[in-house]
Parts: structure tokens; sequence; C-alpha cells
């Protein structure tokens, strides 16, 4: 049980220094290298929690997709550094409120008797110890319970995805293309053409 | 002091040691038969000097890197530019953390264990981008950036042939994957998914034809251009880790890891470490063989292939294959 403390003592500590340091960090290339290293602790922390199935999930698509194309556009963007600092009182207590009114929710969340939970009865922040694996519980609850909503989840998204490809695209006159079809297809015929040349004059 | 927290720590140090020496020592060897099979098809001699059939060659090389005066750029970013490498050489042992060799041969038998794999795998891009970005160089960066394209590509194939045995298992055990093929190995029913599993391989590992992250006939030598000594040979060990880490997967998905081609009299009595041994050298010659042949891919057709030719079809054949299961109500419980 030590070890158990210690770890998550360990893994939260550096999520939370590396959030701070999301923040703080001069060069953004650094706050999305200390993201995704929050990202990891915070994985680290769903499997104390006993959901391996939700830490894995979260690196694979958090820390290996999205944080990876994150850190593609902000490598490539030329962000002058002393610009973006300018507006920070501007800005300040914007960010000032919005931080009070998450500090507000998160105590009301403590005050509140958590036996009235509005799912169930279980107590929540307890690891659920059974026989069946997490990753057949999550498949279980999401193909039954909440079916619809996870179908609409998915079309919401094909919609983005859609909606992103065709604000992007735009076809340019000139490019030419690669056409393997019509390549691999080529023959004797259609790629030789036989002229008579005349002598002393060209094609 | 609490004795049984002692031992216990001993217990996983000697377990992580056991399979992190052996993985290095292969890399040496691994490394030397592929410079002996690129020789035999050129019709080379190969390295011959170095021991016995030049078989230390590669501890040779080892030593005479290290030997050497690490380099830091000035202009680079030195905290990233150190951790890159480190973060690629630790993702390559990482993995090996759940593969089991044979019944019960494994650090950690997880229940999401090819999760972890397919996750780790996912992470080793991070070594390459950050190494191309702290370089402050423009091949460096110029390989990065193909890299992370590349990388993120094909992991959705990778992904759906993952989906696609998974349907089959029922499991995402490593262990429950290997022992569901004791009738027949995936590699037979799922023969298409098992070569495009592969090709995909290829590609994560940046191998030939897919290395376009270190084309050496346009960008010098890519990400890691900028690399010179210690840090160069952590890179170079954790390419060839995660190559057999990558075999490895390989095996495991689709070649019966552990068990025998047919379960009888003088094949069952070999040790399951052996066939699962045998199995990734066999991969990793197909890894050789594939660069000694094939010409590299262009960047648009790398891409094109991804997209257009391997995610649709993985994705009909997880369609496919699901509604095989549930129509003849085979899918497993």
């Amino acid at each position: 049980m030590v070890l158990y403390s210690l770890t998550f003592y360990l893994f939260s500590s550096v999520a939370v220094l590396s959030a701070l340091m999301v923040i703080s960090a001069k060069n953004p290339v650094h706050s999305v290298l200390f993201l995704i290293l929050s990202f990891v602790n915070a994985s680290g922390l769903f499997v104390l929690l006993g959901a391996e199935f939700l830490a894995m999930i979260l690196v694979v698509v958090y820390v290996g997709a999205v944080a990876v194309l994150f850190l593609f556009v902000v490598m490539m963007l030329d962000i002058n550094f002393v610009k973006l600092r300018e507006g920070f009182l501007q800005y300040l207590p914007f960010g000032a409120l919005l931080g009070i009114v998450l500090v507000i929710e998160l105590g009301i969340l403590f005050l509140t008797d958590r036996s009235s939970n509005i799912y169930n009865n279980q107590t929540p922040l307890q690891p659920i110890v059974s026989e069946v694996e997490n990753t057949k519980m999550i498949g279980q609850i999401l193909y039954t319970e909440y079916f619809y909503l996870f179908q609409i989840c998915g079309i919401i998204l094909l919609v983005a995805m859609i909606g992103s490809i065709t604000l992007t695209l735009r076809d340019k006159g000139g490019v030419k293309r690669q056409n393997i079809d019509s390549q691999n297809t080529v023959d004797a015929s259609t790629a030789i053409e036989k002229k008579k040349v005349k002598i002393g004059e060209g094609i | 002091m609490n004795y049984d927290l002692l031992i216990t720590g001993l217990i996983i140090v000697a377990q992580i040691l056991a399979v992190v020496v052996p993985v290095l020592i292969s890399v040496a060897f691994l490394v030397y038969a592929e410079r002996k099979v690129l020789a035999l098809i050129q019709l080379r001699r190969g390295p011959n000097i170095v021991g016995p059939f030049g078989i230390l060659q590669s501890f040779a090389d080892a030593l005479k890197l290290i030997t050497k005066e690490n380099i830091i750029p000035s202009g680079s970013n030195k905290i990233v530019f150190i951790l890159a490498p480190i973060i690629t050489m630790v993702l390559s042992l990482a993995g090996w953390a759940v593969i089991p060799f044979a019944p019960g041969w494994v650090v950690s038998d997880i229940n999401v264990g090819i999760m972890y794999l397919f996750a780790v795998s996912s992470l080793g891009v991070y070594g390459i981008i950050m190494a191309g970005w702290a370089s402050n160089s423009q091949y460096p960066f110029l390989g990065a950036l193909r890299s992370a394209a590349q990388m993120v590509s094909y992991e959705v194939s990778i992904g759906f042939v993952i989906i696609t045995v998974l349907l089959c298992v029922g499991s995402l055990n490593l262990s429950k994957i290997v022992l569901a093929q004791q009738t027949v190995w995936f590699a037979i029913p799922l023969l298409p998914m098992f070569i495009i599993f592969f090709i995909s391989a290829l590609a994560e590992t940046n191998r030939l034809p897919f290395d376009l992250p270190e084309d050496e006939s346009t960008l010098v030598a890519g990400f890691f251009t900028e690399y010179s000594s210690a840090s160069f040979v952590l890179f170079f060990l954790g390419e060839y880790a995660s190559m057999i880490l990558m075999s490895s997967m390989t095996v495991i998905l689709f070649l019966g890891g552990w068990l025998p081609p047919f379960d009888v009299y003088p094949l069952n009595v070999v040790p399951g470490v052996i066939w699962f041994t045998v199995k990734v050298i066999f991969i990793l010659f197909l890894f050789i063989w594939v660069r000694g042949t094939f010409p590299r891919y262009r960047y648009d057709q790398l891409m094109r292939l991804g997209w257009k030719v391997f995610l649709p079809f993985s994705l009909f054949w997880v369609v496919a294959t699901s509604g095989f299961l549930v129509y003849f109500d085979m899918l497993p419980n």
C-alpha cells in the first residue's frame, strides 16, 4: 500500500507540475512537450485506478496522435514570443475568473454528499475489483445502455471530419498527379508512336 | 527496512535485466546479420575481419562510436537534443515488458497487452520529432516532419489490423492471443491483414522502402544528421530494438507466438521460446530481404499507399471479419 501511495504521489505531482509548465514555459514547443508529459502521467493515474483500458486509450489517442499533430503545427509556426507576452495583463482578469469558477465548482462537488450520486449508489473514486476485464465492461455498457449516444458521437465526429476536409480541400489547376492505373496499363502500342521522318527534316 | 519490498524490487530488476540484456545482444547480432545478408544479396563478403567470420563487428563498431566525442551543436535546444535519443531507446525497450516469450515467460501479463504495445510503438515518433526540432537544422527538421506524418498514417491501418485479430480472439491479453491460435495461426485465415501489418511495420520502424525520415539520398541522414557518438548509438540501438519488437508483435499476432507449427511429437517437445525466436528471426530476415531488394518510395506514393490503399482495405476487412464471425456465430466469448 505504501508503494501504491508513493506511485500515486509521483504521477500526480509530475502531472500537476508539468501542467504548470505548460502555461509558464517560454517556448511553445516545450509547452507541448510538457503537455505530453502531463498526459502520460494522467494515464499512469488511470492505471492506478484499475482503468487500464482508459489509460492505454489516453496514450494512443492523445499522446500518440493528437499531440503529434499538435507538436507538428507548433513546430512549424513562426511565433513571435515578445508579442505573445504582450496581452498577458489584459487577459489576466478573464483567466482568473475562469480559475475561480472552476475552484468553486470543485468545492461544491467536494462538499455535497457523494452517496446521492445521480448515476447510482456506488461511491466514486474507488477502483471496482471484479473478474471481468474493464475493456469488456466498457463495451458492455457502451454498446447497450449508451448505444444511441455513442452513435451520435460518431456522427458528430464524421461531420467535423468532412467539414474540415471540405474547408481545406481546394483543387488548384496544373497539379500533376500520378495515376498508377494508367501507368500500369501502358504497353508498347500506347507508349511508342512510330513516325516516318523525312531525311533532312525534324519532326 | 521491509525485506519483502526489497526482495520484490530485486526480482523486478532481475526480470527487467533478463529481458533487456538478451534484446541488446540480439540487436548487436541483428546488425551483423543485416550486413551479412545484404552482402550476400549484393555478392560481397560483408564484415569478416573482427572475430571469426566477423561476428564481433557490431561490438567493435559500438566501442568505436562510444569512444568518440559527443558533439552538441551550439544552436541546438540542448535538453531536448539530449532527451530525444534517450526517449527513442527507452520506448523501444519498454514494449518488451508485455511480450510473452513462452507460456508464463512474461514480465507483466497485463490485460491490455496489445494496447500497451500499440501505445508504445506510437510514442516512438516523439524521439524522432524531438531530435529533428532540437537540432535546429534543415535536414533533421524535414526528416522529423516526414516521420510525424508517416507514422501517424500507418498507425491507423495497424490499429485496424489489430482490431481484426482481436475480433477473432476476444481478449487484449497477448498470451490469450497466442493461445487462440492453437487450431490455426491467424496468418492463414487473415493473410491479407498479415501482409498489411508487415508492410505497416516497415513504415512504423522507418525501414526501407519507407525510410524517408532518414533518406540519405535527399536528407543526408534525416533526423539524426547532427547526432554523433553515444547519442547516435542510442538512436541506432533504438531503431533495431523496435524492429525486433515489431517482429515479435507480428509473430504474436499472426504466427502463433511460441506455438509449434503442428502439435505433433518431434515438434511439440521443442521449448516454446525456441519457436518464438525462430519465427522472430524469420520476420527479421524478411525485413532485411525487403531492404536489399526494394527501391525507396517517393513521399506522395507512401501517403497514397497508407491512406488510399491500406486504410480502406483494412477497414473493409474489419467489417467483413466481424460480419463473418457474427453470421456463423463464431464470436469468441
